[in-house]
């Protein structure tokens, strides 16, 4: 064993690379002869195929890659380049934007000022407690209301460091703490048993997920946590050169 | 209509295997398939009464020398004439079963079902008998009684078996590795076990033991109907082999003298390997404390060691019991039993390529929630605490692409390509019924009730 990390992480940024360029070859090879059709559930049919098929075994997961470098990802319509099988439903890929979800759902008749209202509601909990959503491990997250002819849409868009299917109850349970999860009652399609059956709003999530077809990042691959310690690094050493005025 | 969660634990409904751990230091698993639904129901008839509760465990624990359970998979319980609503009521993974789950447990490579060893990776595997047993002429005799009651109950074969065996000397529980084991331990409500300090508090026996209160209230989304469900658990089978040889010549190959060596050792596991906590033994090995119930598990991360100075992040013992740096950790509890199996390998000799490892069970009232997300995120996420290219040291898929990091001042060391020091051999998932359940099953009608 040799102590390391002072010379960087070629490997790492080697394989960075290459999984986009990959991931690229598979959406144009793979699609056709894979197609991948399940989006809310496991398909026994797939999953028997998958178990039988070791070349189907999907590449692992996508590393981090060179932040210097711009990158973008085109998406097939599936979400993702070849199905893996998350705990509830299909991987979806991290992305030179990290992972996210974008979540689109109609709000019910009458109800969108109280949707508006919990802007306010979020914005206070963030204040009182600000690591209130830090299990969520966001970057980002953006709520819109929008209506294009056929009544107010909610869209609940967010960007975090972590693949939507590995911590779902725990931002479930999180939702209920913080009562995001009241904000989800004025809009179509939500279980009403949601207090006590999370595998059933789990499921509204899966529904009403809508992946992107294309995602860029400026400086691809980078978590918050990433972002966050060379923020402190650079207060830090600014710190330390006011010492040595 | 349901009915009534109970308020107090039913100890003479629930299986002993759930709540009990008994003396034992050897025992046998057997797999078994049925033939015609009556025939399993014959079979099963006539176990019953080997099976005991909680209760009759506890109140026989210095006069009995051997403890039987019995648990089925999902096409067990149709194979023994369940009807076609209540196998719909069971949860999605139970009914996929486990080797339909590889992807999401991370059985890639050579630990894919397609290499499995056992012969029950299919639907033809219906039920597990596990004994255990005080010792290996009780183990001989108890085994050959269920020989000649097979003889009696023809069209139930046993698909293959597995004998386990403590490792010598047995003044505590060890794995192939050298590692202490059993340290850590659960405090579940209602069951009057006093935990050790450091157990965590109290947890809902609803996350354990169906039909009770869980984390989130009262139950719902029980397999149908109530009697079937209540005092049941779900039980996930792992037999893990350990490469005693690999594991060894890994610690000889990071650590130039013995101490370094155990110190590996320890940075994988998040103790030394005499069982001692590295977070309150963080420089050099204490037996002493290894050995004290009362200070052995007694500690937590987030204050006293955040960047895992002293236990490192990605140690064994840190992924699969985070203590209070992950959320919602009542809900992500598990209850493991098993034993070892397999002749220890000679602290001298070189590997000799002969079978030996870990057969467990993992029990939770939610496979996908508990045992599937242990395995997704805790084991097998590269990016578990941020570590970006790390997995589980001793029972992640590891194929030598992995890391391991150990944090460390001024420069933190990292094992690159870390080798598999365990394969998965087989599994599977398993309902283990309360004892009334079991006589449910065992007097079903031939339209399935």
């Amino acid at each position: 064993m040799s102590p390391d990390d002072l010379s960087g992480s070629t490997r790492r940024a080697f394989l960075g690379s290459a999984t986009a360029a990959t991931a690229l070859t598979l959406a144009s090879s793979a699609g056709a002869e894979q197609t991948p059709t399940m989006v809310h559930g496991p398909d026994p049919t797939k999953l028997a195929q998958l178990k039988t098929n070791p070349a189907a075994e999907p590449p692992s997961a996508p590393k981090p890659g060179d932040w210097t470098k711009p990158s973008a990802m085109a998406i097939p319509k599936e979400g993702y380049f070849q199905l893996e099988q998350g705990r509830y439903g299909p991987i979806f890929p991290r992305t030179p934007a990290n992972y996210g979800f974008t979540i689109i759902a109609k709000i019910k008749p009458g109800r969108e000022a109280t949707v508006r209202e919990y802007g306010g509601t979020i914005e206070k909990a963030v204040r009182e407690q600000p690591d209130v959503l830090a299990p969520l491990r966001l970057h980002y997250l953006r709520w819109v209301i929008f209506d294009v002819g056929s009544g107010p849409h909610f869209m609940y868009q967010g960007i975090f460091d972590t693949d939507f299917d590995k911590y779902l109850e725990d931002a479930v349970a999180l939702f209920v703490k913080t009562g995001i999860n009241t904000v989800f009652v004025n809009l179509e399609g939500w279980p009403d048993d949601w207090k006590t059956n999370v595998p059933a709003v789990i499921k509204f999530f899966r529904d009403h997920q809508r992946p992107s077809f294309l995602e860029y990042g400026e400086y691809p691959y980078v978590s918050a946590d990433e972002v966050k310690k060379a923020l402190r690094v650079k207060g830090a050493l600014s710190a330390m050169l006011d010492q040595m005025q | 209509m349901a009915s009534q969660p109970p308020t107090m634990l039913e100890f003479d409904d629930i299986q002993h295997i759930v709540l009990t751990r008994v003396p034992a230091i050897t025992g046998r698993y057997e797999f078994l398939s049925f033939g015609e639904p009556s025939r399993g129901r014959r079979w099963l008839a006539g176990i019953i009464e080997k099976i005991e509760s909680a209760q009759a465990a506890a109140a026989r624990m210095e006069a009995q020398n051997r403890w039987v359970s019995v648990a089925f998979t999902w096409t067990g319980l149709r194979a023994l004439g369940l009807n076609e609503a209540s196998l719909a009521s069971f949860p999605e993974e139970f009914r996929q079963g486990m080797p339909a789950r590889w992807q999401v447990l991370g059985d890639t490579g050579a630990n894919h079902p397609d290499h499995w060893i056992e012969g029950i990776s299919g639907p033809e595997l219906h039920a597990i008998a596990i004994l255990f047993a005080r010792n290996a002429t009780e183990r001989q005799r108890s085994t050959q009684e269920h020989q000649a009651y097979l003889a009696r109950t023809p069209g139930v074969k046993i698909l293959s078996s597995l004998d386990i065996d403590a490792i010598p000397p047995f003044d505590y529980a060890r794995d192939h590795f050298g590692y202490r084991d059993r340290l850590s331990q659960l405090e579940i409500e209602g069951t009057g076990i006093e935990p050790t300090p450091g157990s965590g508090p109290p947890i809902k026996a609803g996350e354990f033991i169906l039909g009770y209160p869980d984390e989130d209230g009262p139950p719902v989304g029980l397999p149908q109907p109530d009697i079937l469900s209540r005092n049941g658990t779900y039980m996930a089978y792992r037999r893990l082999q350990e490469h005693v040889g690999a594991f060894r010549e890994f610690l000889r190959t990071h650590g130039d003298t013995p101490e370094e060596q155990e110190w590996v050792a320890a940075k994988l596991m998040g103790r030394w390997r005499s069982g001692a906590p590295l977070a309150l033994a963080p420089d050099k090995d204490d037996p002493g404390l290894a050995a004290d119930p009362q200070r052995n598990n007694n500690f937590t991360y987030a204050k006293s060691d955040p960047y895992g100075y002293a236990t490192p992040l990605g140690s064994h013992i840190r992924r699969m019991n985070p203590r209070d740096t992950a959320v919602n950790m009542q809900r992500r509890r598990m209850i493991r039993r098993g034993a070892t199996y397999g002749p220890p390998l000679a602290e001298d000799a070189p590997e000799d390529g002969v079978d030996r490892g870990v057969a467990a069970f993992v029990l939770c009232a939610s496979l996908v929630r508990q045992f599937e997300f242990a395995q997704n995120v805790w084991i097998n996420d590269p990016n578990f605490h941020e570590l970006g290219n790390d997995r589980d040291p001793i029972i992640g898929a590891q194929d030598g692409t992995f890391d391991m990091t150990i944090p460390k001042r001024p420069v933190r060391r990292k094992i690159r390509g870390l080798p598999a020091f365990t394969t998965v051999r087989s599994g599977a998932y398993f309902f283990l019924p309360g004892i009334g359940a079991l006589r449910y099953l065992a007097t079903l009608s031939e339209s399935g009730r």
